[in-house]
């Protein structure tokens, strides 16, 4: 063949894609790919309810002990059950990412002009949306079982916001676990350890009833403690600002550090030249 | 832009590749050092067994990989230094057909297109015409989870295509497809570059897809390309093609030999019958005809039997293509491949 004189290569016309046109389109991708998967949707949203009857019925006596802050135990577990769907949030997103590197769909990404902001903001749209559809599933079921609202309809909504946030940060550590492994099993394997690490909380007790000097001590630096207690205080308390800042506080720092493993993650993984 | 090593130059969307090398952990070379050159609206056929480097080479030219050592220019565009330009010029259909099985070829389109930077009308507009060009209409609101595995494949075909690349590269695309699904993608690949002047790179470990597809071959065996040329001049290369004529009545046997003499070497062949390696290769067919009709002698039977790609293979490379799978396959097993790709060394 003959080829004496040569063209420049000739980009295709195309808009440069922004953030912007690429974040929904993989957010929307993260939403249905969640919705579509009763099998996730179902357990992760049944099980902490399950707990939480358990909870409800077995330790009911548990009101009775001086200093508890309130009278029903629903009301005071029922702010564990936001932070069960947060662990769920980790498996979920993490296994989501994990089948996405193992399939090769990852590579089908990273042949697009995909911008690495884009991919992280619509991988945590379908745990986003899963959140507010367990927040959403959680406040009706406690409300039906008798759990009561002190800070009333407002505190709903800075309820459903906590949560939300709660649900984000364990995405986002789901997200950093999933960008380096590239099976499924791999980011189940965490979950038996995330479980310890909720249970050494105060979310069975309220901290200043944990008699045990070691638990007490891990329960207090453990910021699910924080994040359970903010949103407790909503149900318990009324309007606390410090719970509130707290619980608010550990979530946005999870939510950061987590981000910045994603993307340390991510950035490893995208060797594209 | 780049010249090539025979004085031509690369136009913007051909493919060349100089002295390209990918070394995984522990030292493993699954890319050896290959050169090659893809011209602009050909199809290359890259034929090797599994674990011959085909995938790695893949990865490398469409950026997913960087080299270890050497350069590749992909559409004019130098794959480790404009890995954007390269990804915007190409599409690519890799060896897993990587779907969602949650989203409909619609979603996939909508997100592909979205990703590329294409308006909303144009991704649904493009999308819905490749959707029909890849016979997946009526599919295409059903989830991907429940397509065949051509289905997929030719899925991932349209995906690839949807901002209308210049170099297609397909990474064996056919492999584990039945037959009819296997010639449908084949009559797309042939329409791909024949009536739209695309080139293609497309990777195989099956001999006939290679032998009917490709205008030029590369066979790479162990990281090295072994071979390289057009499909008859490889076969060409190896062994010239042999003509056998059963003549009707089988006493005329002996006048068939001495009428295929002058076509070449008399070889053996069935009983009944007179076989010729032809000197000027299949081209005599038409001469040895006419030379039998002449002679008036009836042909019961007349068969030209080719030299194969596998004679080639087996010629550059002491084996089998189907040896070296099996070998292959057995490295596998005892855990003697190569370092999973996408890991760095």
């Amino acid at each position: 063949m003959e080829a004496a004189t040569v063209a420049a290569p000739v980009a295709p016309v195309r808009q440069h894609p922004s953030i912007w046109t690429q974040a929904p389109e993989l957010a929307r991708r993260s939403i249905m790919r969640t919705l579509r998967q009763p099998a996730a949707v179902i357990p992760a949203t049944t099980f902490p309810l399950i707990l939480l009857a358990i909870n409800a019925v077995g330790l009911e006596s548990a009101t009775a002990l001086p200093g508890f802050p309130t009278d029903s135990y629903v009301t005071f577990a029922l702010a564990f059950a936001f932070i069960q769907a947060g662990v769920f949030a980790v498996i979920g997103t993490g296994q989501n990412l994990a089948e996405d590197n193992r399939d090769g769909f990852f590579n089908r990404l990273q042949l697009t002009p995909i911008h690495p902001a884009a991919l992280v903001a619509g991988q945590l749209a379908g745990t986003l949306a899963l959140g507010l559809f367990q927040a959403a599933t959680y406040l009706a079921v406690g409300l039906i079982a008798g759990a009561h609202i002190a800070a009333g309809f407002g505190g709903v909504l800075v309820m459903v916001a906590l949560s939300i946030a709660i649900s984000l940060a364990f995405g986002s550590v789901g997200l950093a676990v999933g960008m380096r492994v590239d099976a499924p099993e791999k980011v189940q394997s965490i979950f038996p350890l995330i479980f310890v690490f909720l249970f050494l909380s105060s979310m069975s007790l309220p901290r200043n009833l944990i008699q045990t000097d070691w638990f007490r001590e891990i329960a207090t630096y453990n910021p699910v403690s924080y994040m359970v207690e903010g949103l407790r205080s909503l149900l318990i308390t009324g309007w606390d600002g410090e719970a509130l800042a707290l619980g608010f506080g550990c979530a946005l720092g999870i939510l950061a550090i987590g981000l910045i493993f994603a993307s340390l993650g991510l950035k490893e993984r995208m060797v594209r030249t | 832009m780049a010249s090539s090593s025979n004085g031509t130059r690369i136009e913007a969307n051909g493919i060349e590749v100089n002295g390209l090398v990918r070394e995984f952990k522990g030292g493993v070379r699954a890319v050896d050092g290959i050169d090659l050159e893809v011209r602009p609206g050909e199809i290359y056929g890259f034929l090797g067994p599994n674990g011959a480097g085909k995938s790695t080479t893949v990865h490398m030219l469409t950026t997913l990989l960087p080299p270890t050592a050497g350069s590749a220019r992909v559409a004019g565009y130098d794959v480790v230094k404009d890995g954007a330009a390269v990804r915007d010029a190409i599409g690519a259909a890799l060896q897993e057909a990587a779907l969602d099985p949650n989203l409909t070829a619609r979603d996939h389109m909508r997100l592909q297109g979205a990703l590329h930077g294409m308006s909303k009308a144009d991704r649904t507009r493009r999308g819905d015409e490749l959707i029909e060009r890849v016979g997946l209409s009526d599919a295409a609101e059903r989830k991907v989870g429940g397509y065949s595995g051509g289905m997929k494949r030719r899925l991932d075909l349209a995906l690839a295509l949807l901002h209308g690349p210049r170099v297609l590269f397909l990474d064996e695309p056919t492999t584990g497809l039945d037959i009819q699904s296997r010639t449908a993608l084949w009559d797309e690949v042939a329409h791909l570059s024949r009536d739209d002047g695309m080139t293609v790179f497309l990777t195989t470990q099956y001999l006939e897809e290679a032998d009917q597809l490709a205008d030029h071959l590369g066979i790479i065996d162990h990281g090295k390309i072994v071979a390289e040329g057009t499909p008859e001049a490889l076969k060409g290369e190896v062994g010239r093609p042999t003509v056998e004529v059963v003549p009707t009545d089988h006493a005329e046997r002996d006048r068939a030999v001495e009428l295929l003499r002058p076509f070449g070497e008399l070889v053996p062949g069935t009983p009944q019958g007179a076989a010729v390696r032809l000197d000027d290769g299949s081209e005599e067919l038409a001469n040895i005809i006419r030379a039998f009709d002449q002679a008036d002698v009836k042909v019961a039977n007349l068969e030209l039997h080719e030299a194969s790609l596998n004679d080639v293979f087996l010629t550059k490379t002491g084996r089998s293509l189907e040896g070296a799978q099996r070998e292959a396959a057995e490295e596998g097993e005892t855990g003697e491949q190569p370092a999973l790709e996408g890991a760095p060394a």
